[in-house]
């Protein structure tokens, strides 16, 4: 390969990594911001994104809404279903020992997957192309419409989102129940709202990336779930979990990584390459990238 | 205005509090003392409603608050500012005096109280934009003491305000506990530092593995024999 057509690979794979990396962000922004919240890693977190993409199909398909509609319907509907999980599997585990809390969430993930392939079929369905599909050819790279789109979302949201945590009181709620829930009950704060209010931000974002996928690849199936939420886990963890702009980072990391690696090597090394660097992540800096060292409280 | 009676509080097993039964008049400071362990901060905890007791009461301006979730209690005018300060440390100053006043949205009464604590403590109006994190242990508790101001409480509870600091700070603490109850704020004050705690208070207890084992004026406490010999060196 010369100097040239290495280059151009290079950039091509860059941004196709950047867009693939938007979804996990956006899936990977739950994982953390509920890990913030009660120290729970949400392994049903990938079947609510599985759960986004089909309400993105019912709104497009049975309702007839348009892609941002749709959208709109989908993280609604996920949100939803967010504070009703919590609700109904996590918040009696509360003062449980964690295992058991995390137990219960490969149970509700369980619950998902199967309750959605009895509901569904296990046959993938064929997301409906809810706009016209272009592609650019920028001097050789080639850019296609879906991935500016899956670009522009993941930013608006994640801007959204930023937002939102940064100078909204719910959001500064959140930070203070994430960072000392005694301390934000005396200051007033219902925490079991803020926390009902931070399964359904992270549930809708990750409802988001569902149907940004769905659009992308047109196929949607009920154990979609299973790989991009391991995917993102690794690229919460990579980021610092617990930290927000870190999973923005880890997101767009790990989607750069296993394009470069299904574009040099093979793409059969992808999935391999992101459970490389969570080993490595956890021998190496386990407080991740963006995380500070912290002593494990006694 | 507050009277605790009767009441029990566990952690699991260990039987923290027993029988406890203290009473705090409208515009007083009442100290509550006694040495590690003895129950202190269990007996705030459980007023603020952080935790639950087994039984007996607890009435606060003629509602029972027993059991009542914490975040309710703050609302009807109860604050306590925890042992350890507690700041949230990863927000700046500012947005700390913030959650102070999450249950207020009156915003110009809240920006006159943002006014009046950093009056009270000037340094925090220094370092209002810097994180709390990286404040001193005093600043710390500059601001843990302004934030529960920021609730407006009607009684404020002090969980060892004295802790950690050096003896001048201390000093400064005290007097502004002192300035915060002569501007109409009653305080439940729980200190180790006896010596500090019965020079401010009017009324005080001692407690004991969870019980009341003395209680009367802090001057008659500080004459005591047996407060002198247990609590205030000789």
């Amino acid at each position: 390969m010369d100097m040239g057509s290495f280059a151009q690979q290079f950039a091509q794979q860059l941004i196709n990594g950047i867009s693939l990396g938007s979804i996990y962000a956006l899936i990977a922004l739950g994982y953390t911001m509920i890990y913030g919240i009660i120290k729970l890693i949400n392994f049903a977190h990938g079947d609510i994104y599985m759960l986004g993409a089909y309400m993105g199909f019912v709104a497009t398909t049975m309702l007839g809404l348009s892609f941002v509609p749709a959208l709109i319907f989908a993280m609604v509907a996920a949100g939803i279903a967010g504070i009703i999980i919590e609700r109904v599997a996590y918040r009696p585990m509360r003062n449980a020992p964690r295992i058991a809390i995390l137990i219960t969430a490969i149970g509700v993930s369980f619950f998902l997957e199967y309750g959605m392939i009895l509901i569904a079929t296990p046959q993938p369905r064929t997301f409906p192309a809810v706009f016209e599909a272009s592609v650019y050819n920028f001097y050789g790279l080639i850019v296609n419409s879906q991935q500016i789109l899956i670009l522009v979302i993941s930013l608006v949201l994640m801007a959204g989102l930023t937002y939102i945590v940064n100078h909204t009181k719910v959001g500064k709620a959140m930070r203070a129940v994430s960072f000392d829930a005694d301390a934000a009950r005396l200051m007033g704060i219902d925490i079991d709202k803020i926390i009902s209010m931070t399964f359904a931000l992270g549930s809708s974002l990750a409802a988001a990336a569902g149907v940004l996928v769905g659009v992308y690849y047109n196929s949607i199936d009920p154990l979609m779930g299973m790989m991009p939420g391991l995917k993102a886990f690794i690229a919460a963890v990579l980021g610092g979990i617990g930290i927000i702009p870190g999973a923005m980072l880890g997101g767009v990391i790990m989607g750069i990584v296993e394009a470069m690696v299904s574009g040099f090597f093979s793409s059969t090394f992808r999935d391999a390459a992101s459970f490389v660097i969570l080993i490595l992540i956890l021998l190496y800096r386990p407080s991740g990238i963006l995380g500070k060292n912290v002593k494990e409280k006694v | 205005m507050l009277k605790v009676e009767h009441i029990d509080v566990f952690y699991g097993a260990i039987h923290a509090v027993k029988d406890l039964s203290i009473e705090v008049a409208q515009g007083e400071i009442v100290t509550l003392i006694g040495s590690n362990g003895a129950g202190k901060s269990t007996t705030l905890r459980t007023i603020s409603g952080l935790m639950k007791p087994k039984s007996g009461t607890i009435v606060f301006e003629d509602k029972n608050i027993a059991g009542v979730p914490a975040h309710k209690i703050v609302a009807s005018g109860l604050c306590q500012v925890p042992e350890g300060r507690h700041v949230f440390a990863n927000m700046t100053v500012l947005e700390n005096l913030e959650m102070g006043a999450y249950l207020r949205s009156d915003k110009d009464g809240i920006a006159k109280d943002m006014e009046d604590v950093f009056q009270k403590f000037p340094r925090l109006l220094e370092r209002k934009e810097q994180v709390s994190g990286t404040l001193s242990g005093g600043e710390q508790q500059m601001l843990a003491m302004g934030r529960a101001l920021m609730s407006r409480p009607r009684l404020l509870l002090l969980d060892e305000p004295s802790m950690g600091l050096a003896p001048l700070l201390v000093k400064e603490i005290f007097h502004i506990i002192q300035e915060i109850n002569a501007a109409g704020t009653t305080v439940l004050l729980v200190e180790q530092n006896a010596n500090m705690a019965l020079s401010i208070a009017a009324k005080a207890y001692v407690l004991e593995t969870g019980k009341i084992v003395l209680a009367g004026t802090a001057q008659e406490l500080a004459s005591s024999e047996a407060v002198r010999k247990a609590y205030l060196g000789g």
